[in-house]
């Protein structure tokens, strides 16, 4: 039986990071591809919430407030690049977004 | 009762993440990573952290994932034949390999801090006062990068002329 220690939710963010990075890794989709990132900020978040409260302080809460932020942002310029991508060459597709490479 | 909560919350995230990475339909995508994101701010209440179980839901619920699926929806996303190439294969070894790498360590030899009791309890009035205090600065950066995100974003989503001839 597994008891809700730190080890427990560690554990669970480093699944959590994994399959983010497994989904980079695989999915061909743009847009996929930035939500699995997005579960990999997520886990990173939750391993600063369970560090912060195994420790006794604040200061990890207040830090995944500041990512939380961030990430609102980067999500929205984010998009507004894919969309910006999809304006100019009709695909979101990774394999077809070569056309730096020659 | 905490227990249980931990492992019902850890399972709901888990498996909801994972089906995002295996779904085909992207519209399917989003709506698991709302579901995960819902397992993950009841993983944050266990953890005592309310608030940012608040936040998470709203920001991330709010804005993230329904920009997401505004944009799934606006744009023509067909699937495409999956082909993974070598250097794909040996990158999802790597992946493997630091998951075993980690659980062992997480298991096995991280010396982890004695649980301390009741020193900092995440209530609204302590998170006021640590960030207009000591992250008083940081607060303000941030509003600005949201302005600045803000500007990129109409800057980038604007049609200009020049780049309509270069196409």
């Amino acid at each position: 039986m597994i008891h809700a220690s730190l080890n427990a939710y560690l554990l669970v963010s480093v699944l959590l990071f994994i399959l983010g990075f497994f989904g980079v890794l695989l999915r061909k989709n743009t847009l996929v591809i930035f939500m699995c990132l997005e579960l990999m900020l997520l886990a990173s978040t939750l391993a600063l919430v369970a560090f912060s409260k195994y420790n006794g302080t604040l200061d990890g809460n207040v830090f995944v407030f500041f990512i939380l932020t961030v990430a609102a942002a980067e999500v929205a310029v984010g998009l507004a690049i894919i969309v910006a991508l999809f304006r100019q060459r009709h695909t979101v597709q990774v394999e077809e977004l070569n056309f730096l490479k020659n | 009762m905490s227990d249980t909560l931990f492992i019902l919350f850890s399972v709901l995230t888990l498996a909801c993440a994972a089906m995002v990475v295996v779904n085909k339909n992207a519209v399917n995508a989003a709506m698991f990573l709302l579901l995960s994101l819902v397992g993950m701010a009841g993983l944050f209440i266990t953890l005592d952290a309310a608030l940012l179980a608040f936040v998470l839901i709203l920001v991330y619920a709010g804005a993230v994932v329904a920009l997401f699926l505004f944009i799934v929806m606006l744009l023509d996303t067909k699937g495409t034949t999956k082909k993974l190439n070598k250097l794909t294969i040996a990158a999802s070894g790597f992946g493997g390999l630091l998951l075993l790498l980690s659980v062992n360590f997480i298991f096995k030899r991280m010396q982890l801090p004695t649980p301390v009791v009741g020193v900092a309890i995440p209530s609204f009035k302590n998170y006021a006062e640590q960030l207009f205090t000591v992250y008083l600065l940081p607060v303000q950066v941030v509003g600005f990068l949201l302005l600045i995100a803000m500007l990129g974003v109409i800057v980038l989503s604007k049609k200009f002329k020049n780049t309509e001839a270069a196409k």
